[in-house]
């Protein structure tokens, strides 16, 4: 069993079926992307995992304990990243760490030593205002920070990088990647770069389903076999090549695609028999981009 | 729970609720016998008009009592200021959120309530016994307080109802989504109450009677006429804890 487990996860608002079946698992040191348009559910589905909402059915398990609505005890393994993080407004960056520390019962010697560690990690340790003043981005730092605060087993964050510009973006993906030797992480998102930067295993969440799922590799193998890209460097060879194998296309005044895999060694062997110079022979990976317009349907 | 107590003191301070409601308990105590004191001269600047309508103004006597009986005038107000500066303990930070991460590091939620409780309770206390404080200083030092009855018996009536009141907004609170549907609640409780105080059998039952500390120190009423509503805004308090608890269990942040 992994870290989190969600077994036909359903929930209803009103009459709106926001969760369906939602079933998967997350394995313990993996980055697992959560990804989903908005609106799919996905803060649902992690407020769910949080205990902040009681599900309609179905059951969710962390470390191997059932989670429940209200009071969890598996709150106690989970450090959680909202996706519009709000804290103290009279409080410090480090005082509001020292708080965390305090209702987590660490020794006071621990909190602050953490507490230093990552505000360096976070890039606030020299910030001595209050939190009144903090832009979104700041808070989403410290938030990260409180979210690893107590060495959490398992590590949730919602949304964690669309509030960010592009370098503080590449830092908190850099903070993950670094969490996951010590954590699991599930992150949820709707910005693809971001998963294919990071993440081991994806879910794709539409329609209140999980529509796709797996390690990100066999999930990119799983859908359209890759095409090849081909490259001549005289444009009269191209009808030659494209009398002899009717399944390569013409895409450009040089260039050919082919779909079926199977076909390439052929071509090469044609290409090297009639020692026709090439420029280029690249396999496309069919792009997370491509993969999500399938599943959403669009 | 003591880290949480701390944050709640923290805000208090902070936020200035603490500086505010000192101030104006403060105000309130002194005023008591201020306006006591100021009352004959006010009666004799004013008797000249009243002669006109016939009114004849002998010479008012002002003692202790009459402080005191603007003291039990005046801490209505206490206490509806308390519960409006302190009505968005909760609510607040449901609508800000800022109780999230708390509970999701796994602070339990009964220890949010009974902190958040045990912080208004103590103020309340505070604020109560000052204002009472100020207000006997100087009716001793004016006066002497020796000519009222059972004179902290009656002023610890004034205080439970203060804390039946506060136990109400906690309970109001974790039900309600916002300060106004606390406060709607929990006034409405109040008022609901004192309607029903006025049927004079149900009435000694009722937490309503612990406002009337004024007789017992008149010598109207016996401590013992106060024992049943005692124990029934005690019984209540703890009645909206238990409850508290219960809904905070449930609510959602």
């Amino acid at each position: 069993m992994g870290m989190l487990t969600l077994t036909h996860i359903a929930k209803k608002f009103g009459e709106k079926q926001v969760l369906r079946d939602v079933s998967f698992s997350v394995p313990e040191h993996t980055v697992f992307g959560f990804v989903g348009q908005n609106g799919a559910g996905k803060t649902t589905a992690m407020k769910l995992i949080l205990g902040l909402l009681a599900s309609d059915g179905g059951e969710i398990f962390v470390n191997g304990m059932p989670v429940r609505y209200g009071n969890t005890a598996t709150n106690r393994f989970v450090g959680y990243l909202p996706d519009v993080p709000e804290f103290y407004p009279y409080m410090t960056p480090a005082e509001y760490l020292r708080f965390c520390g305090e209702i987590s019962k660490m020794p006071a010697n621990e909190i602050r030593l953490r507490s230093e560690e990552l505000l360096r990690l976070v890039g606030l340790d020299k910030e001595k205002r209050r939190i009144k003043g903090f832009s979104r981005g700041m808070k989403q730092r410290l938030g990260v920070a409180q979210a690893l605060f107590g060495r959490p087993k398992l590590l949730i964050c919602d949304e964690p990088t669309s509030a960010l510009d592009p370098a503080g973006r590449k830092e908190l993906l850099d903070i993950l990647v670094n969490a996951k030797e010590q954590t699991t992480v599930i992150f949820s998102t709707h910005i693809l770069s971001d998963v294919e930067h990071i993440c081991d295993e994806i879910a794709f969440l539409h329609d209140g389903r999980i529509v796709l799922e797996g390690p990100l590799e066999e999930v990119r193998a799983k859908k359209k076999t890759a095409a090849t890209e081909l490259e001549l460097e005289r444009t009269e060879d191209v009808p030659m090549l494209l009398n002899a194998f009717h399944c390569l296309k013409s895409t450009g005044q040089n260039s050919l695609r082919l779909e079926e895999a199977g076909r390439l060694p052929d071509i090469l062997r044609f290409l090297a028999d009639n020692r026709t110079p090439v420029l280029r022979i690249e396999r496309q990976e069919a792009s997370l981009e491509d993969l999500f317009m399938e599943v959403v349907g669009k | 729970m003591r880290a949480f107590l701390k944050k709640e003191w923290m805000e208090l301070c902070r936020t200035g609720r603490l500086l505010i409601l000192t101030l104006i308990f403060i105000l309130l105590g002194i005023m008591n016998p201020a306006i006591a004191k100021l009352t004959p001269w006010l009666m004799e600047t004013m008797s000249e008009s009243f002669a006109g309508t016939g009114l004849v103004i002998t010479d008012i006597t002002v003692d202790a009592m009459t402080s005191w009986t603007q003291f039990y005038k005046n801490i209505p107000i206490g206490i509806v200021i308390v519960i409006l500066i302190n009505g968005g303990i909760f609510t607040a930070e449901y609508q800000k959120g800022t109780l999230i991460p708390v509970v999701t590091k796994g602070l339990s939620r009964r220890k949010i309530v009974f902190a958040k409780a045990l912080m208004a309770f103590g103020i309340w206390t505070f604020l109560y016994w000052l204002c009472f404080g100020i207000t006997y200083g100087y009716n001793a030092f004016f006066w002497d307080n020796g000519i009222a009855g059972h004179l902290f018996l009656a002023a610890a009536l004034t205080w439970l109802f203060g804390v039946w009141v506060i136990a109400l907004l906690v309970l109001f609170s974790t039900i309600a989504q916002s300060v106004t549907q606390a406060l709607l609640g929990t006034g409405g409780i109040v008022v609901g109450v004192y309607i029903l105080s006025m049927f004079p059998k149900l009435g000694k039952f009722l937490p309503m009677k612990l406002m009337e500390g004024m007789a017992l120190m008149q010598g109207i009423h016996d401590p013992g006429n106060y024992y049943a509503c005692m124990t029934a805004a005690g019984a209540m308090v703890f009645l909206c804890m238990g409850l508290a608890v219960l809904f905070f269990d449930r609510k959602r942040l």
